[in-house]
């Protein structure tokens, strides 16, 4: 055969440079926040301010005597369905008679300038009675609060059962553990521009989204609209991390639209927007771990306790992947776990990086440090004894089937080099504390940590999260139509190399992101490389078989022996070779294909069931310097070796990692949002405190990779192991440089300094 | 209507602003009123440096700054780092080197980098990281963005 010329194809396995780059680099690509129409009004919010209370009336008078403001709208103009919601519709579109959070929305105006609307929310006269709000999630579970929604205030409470329930091990560790609520804090605050049909029958909504054909769903439920007369494009996304899944104002702006009969555009400031998404539930899990002498773990004991907020949003599958994630990536035969997501009045919490294991994870992992100390095993040792492998069972009773490297991510990890030691008159920034100037050297004392973790990837528990995209070969040229919401993770050029890898052919257009098209499912759960790749890499397939038969009609040649090589069609077992672009002449091939994941079933009574369809595995090292008279802390340095099934694109896959680790590392010393009786105290940038450009630590890093025989092209999703273990890595690391116990994240100063 | 005006002197072009209510500040002003929504915000109090761009020469965060007090300055946003619609240097390294991501911090990023390196032409990696902490991004934890500054350094020195 003959040789062919090396090229700077932009295939699979390249870093292939992202479409949107360069729009992106210049300031001209779209953002949902930068999209206008002419005429248009500016929609605003009016929340509650109180966690509980009876709304007695709403007096909107004063804000519709300001020239300037078109309408006000409440819970009284909603057409449709008065509440919406992820898995249960628990949540209103206005509060009408009850507010059960602080920051609910109870009224929106439109208006001819974003002051104008901010004046108008200021004059509308809300009377509340205000009630005393359930904060305590132990009040939840024990019904000792009255119910403060009509669905009750326990979300949903799940055992996981396995094993001999009598065992007790020679070595027993126990523990309470903490994790406050973090915020996704994506850049690109909640945006959207609403343009009503002229009939006033439909509306086109742009807007920043994980999931468009859910939010379709929910606003034409909340219209009482026909799916059809919702249409939805994808606005430029600043960033989501699951901050995006549930609506936000995607109904208030639609509604605005059709009531005004004006384009509306809605923009959430940052302080609303820490008010208008959920968060990462906030957690206690008590923990205890048997062991043999030799450190073999034999039975997990948990109980967990996430508090949801107000509304239920995916609260329940929070739940589920943190009751089923408890043993770690660790084979354990006997487990007495028991889970417990309730609502509150506190804000809502949902979707956010990691999905429940993060809350299991820093459990697990401070356990198994406990452990190694026990069994007088490193922790290194102690891990590397436990580590899953395919084929062994989780405490559901299901096998895992994925690749397992367990072994090897902890290996490969602690084989890369460790940081230079500090230096002995460093630069200011590089000491704990940095700009502040405060730390003194001969105060650092340097700490290491490790972490492990095992994630699920895509939807569990029977859910069908397929996703659906089209290939149209036409003139040479491929052109790609997906509804997979593209919020940074890049997944806009990784359909690209798909196509240019199956077809042959370097020119590859993207029909705009909107509901034009099937679902693509949820940009979440790690899973758009699985299942929109699966479906891009399925419809190129079929046109390809086209193209193949059509190339072997012409050339009598059996299309089963075709092939592309680069960028020719091959007969394998012959001399032809023709370019695919002449090869394609004059044909109009065109597909469309929907990727399902096998099937998943639901967890019985005990916790038993194949809930979960793929796991991925992933190590860390944490080094950190501390002050421990400060409680200040560096993190100098995160070694990582992740469990990727098969890199697709280089840089891209690192961007994932890097920027998974900084949010993990925001979890363990920086990020909370603190709530004093159920309101934030910190709902802005300023006091929200973010890892910075001098808070990110050297980052290294070894893909491990070992396709994964179930993924469409055997790469596993990388999105959210790298912020997952990376927390409990840092704080070990900080207990090994301070011996303290610190079972609460973020770790503040004064735990360092005045903790047990 | 009044007939008060101001006018801006953004990317070399004058512009008019008129009938503007005199609390807009510059972000505002530039995104909403002079069609330069290059410029992002994402925290209104001067955190993020989403918003970053330069009056005469010094880097400012754009919603800090009331647009009517920024009359005589000559102000320079992401839209106008390079006259002829190629990318500058730096924007097409941090293309190169995978700094973006969702894109949001870039704009305000783009021009810190620049800022920087119109000052110091061989900054050290401490100097960087100092220069660019002014600007949270959230997707890429910095390492690509660190690698996108010091591709467009090096290039720089090599010229």
């Amino acid at each position: 055969m003959a040789t062919t010329t090396a090229t700077s194809r932009a295939t699979l396995g390249t870093s292939a440079v992202r479409p949107d780059g360069m729009p992106k680099v210049q300031g001209r690509f779209a953002f949902a926040s930068d999209v206008w129409a002419d005429n248009m009004l500016w929609g605003a919010t009016l929340r509650s301010p109180h966690p509980h209370a009876r709304i007695r009336s709403i007096d909107v008078s004063g804000a519709l005597a300001i020239n300037g403001v078109s309408v006000v709208i409440t819970a009284d103009d909603v057409p449709g369905q008065l509440t919406y919601g992820l898995i249960t519709s628990d949540q209103p579109v206005f509060a009408r008679d009850v507010v059960r959070y602080a920051g609910e929305p109870v009224a929106a105006v439109a208006a001819d300038h974003p002051e104008t609307a901010r004046r108008a929310l200021d004059a509308i006269r809300v009377d509340y009675e205000v009630l005393s709000p359930l904060l305590d999630a132990e009040q939840a579970i024990d019904g000792s609060f009255a119910a403060i929604h009509p669905d009750g205030n326990v979300i949903r409470n799940q055992r996981v059962i396995r094993g001999d329930q009598s065992f007790v091990g020679d070595v027993i560790v126990e523990g309470s553990y903490e994790l406050g609520m973090q915020d996704q804090a994506f850049l690109g605050l909640e945006a959207a521009l609403a343009l009503p049909d002229e009939d006033g029958a439909g509306v086109e909504l742009f807007v920043a989204t994980q999931w468009l054909h859910e939010d379709q769903k929910q606003i034409a439920a909340c219209l009482d609209m026909p799916l059809e007369r919702v249409r939805i494009t994808l606005g430029g996304v600043g960033g989501a991390f699951g901050g995006r899944e549930d609506i936000s104002l995607q109904v208030h702006c639609c509604l605005l639209a059709l009531v005004t009969r004006r384009p509306i555009k809605m923009q959430y400031g940052r302080e609303e927007s820490f008010f208008g998404h959920i968060h990462r539930h906030p957690a206690r899990i008590v923990m205890r771990h048997h062991a043999d002498r030799d450190g073999t773990l034999r039975r997990v004991e948990a109980r967990a306790v996430f508090d949801g907020g107000a509304y239920a949003s995916t609260s329940s599958a929070v739940l589920i992947n943190a009751v089923t994630h408890m043993q770690g990536p660790y084979r354990c035969d006997i487990a007495t776990v028991d889970g417990y997501v309730v609502r509150t009045n506190n804000p809502p919490c949902g979707a956010m990086r990691g999905f429940g294991v993060v809350q299991a994870c820093f459990a697990h992992e401070s356990q198994m440090d406990k452990l190694a100390v026990a069994c007088g095993l490193s922790p290194v040792d102690i891990r590397l004894k436990n580590a899953m492998r395919t084929g062994d069972r989780l405490i559901t009773g299901q096998i895992v089937e994925s690749v397992a490297p367990v072994e090897r991510c902890i290996r490969e990890t602690a084989a890369l080099p460790m940081p230079a030691p500090l230096l002995d008159e460093p630069d200011a920034l590089e000491l704990p504390g940095g700009s502040g100037l405060t730390a003194r050297r001969s105060n650092i004392r340097r700490g290491v940590g490790w972490g492990v973790s095992i994630k699920n990837l895509m939807y569990s528990e029977g859910f069908d999260d397929y996703a659906t995209a089209r290939c149209r070969l036409a003139d040479g040229v491929v052109t790609l139509q997906f509804a997979t919401a593209e919020v940074g993770q890049g997944f806009v050029v990784l359909a690209q190399q798909i196509a240019r890898t199956v077809l042959g052919i370097d020119t590859v257009l993207l029909e705009p992101i909107s509901t034009a098209i099937g679902s693509a499912g949820s940009t979440s759960a790690s899973r758009q490389t699985w299942m929109s790749g699966g479906a891009v890499d399925g419809a190129c397939r079929l046109v390809r078989e086209q193209l193949f038969a059509h190339v072997g009609a012409t050339h009598d040649v059996d299309p089963l022996r075709l092939a592309i090589d680069a960028t020719e069609v091959i007969d394998t077992m012959g001399t032809l070779r023709v370019a695919v672009a002449d090869a394609a002449r004059g044909l109009v091939l065109d597909e469309t294909f929907e990727h399902h994941h096998r099937a998943t079933e639901e967890l019985d009574e005990n916790g038993q069931g194949n809930c979960h369809v793929a796991f991925a595995f992933v190590a860390h090292r944490a080094v950190v310097d501390v002050d421990p008279d400060l409680g200040l802390v560096k993190v100098v340095q995160i070694a990582t070796a992740q469990d990727v099934g098969r890199v697709l694109n280089p840089l891209a896959a690192l961007g994932q990692v890097e920027g998974g680790i900084a949010q993990g590392l925001g979890l363990a010393v920086m990020e909370e949002i603190v709530l004093v009786n159920g309101k934030m105290r910190n709902p802005s940038f300023t006091d929200y405190l973010l890892p910075t450009a001098l808070d990110a630590p050297e980052v290294v890093v070894t893909m491990i990779e070992e396709p994964e025989p179930q993924a469409p092209l055997g790469a596993k999703g990388i999105g959210e192991p790298p912020c997952i273990s990376v927390t409990p890595a840092i704080v070990a690391a900080i207990r090994d440089a301070t011996g303290k116990a610190l079972t609460r994240v973020p770790v503040r100063p004064q735990d360092i300094v005045f903790g047990d | 209507m009044s007939n008060e005006f101001y006018q801006l002197s953004v990317n070399g072009v004058a512009h008019e602003v008129r009938d503007a209510w005199a609390g807009e500040s510059l972000l505002y002003v530039l995104r909403e009123r002079l069609g330069l929504p290059g410029t992002k915000g994402a925290c209104e109090q001067g955190e993020c440096g989403s918003c970053t761009v330069l009056m005469d020469g010094e880097a400012v965060c754009a919603c800090l700054v009331m647009a009517a007090t920024a009359v005589e300055a000559e102000i320079t946003t992401v839209e106008g780092l390079s006259s002829d619609g190629e990318p500058t240097d730096v924007q097409q390294a941090f293309v190169d080197a995978g700094g973006v991501q969702c894109g949001f911090c870039t704009p305000g990023l783009v021009v810190a980098v620049h800022h920087l390196l119109e000052r110091t032409a061989n900054p050290s990696e401490l100097q960087i990281k100092e220069a660019i902490s002014g600007n949270i991004c959230r997707c890429t934890g910095y390492g690509r963005i660190f690698a996108a500054v010091k591709q467009a350094r090096d290039n720089r020195l090599a010229m």
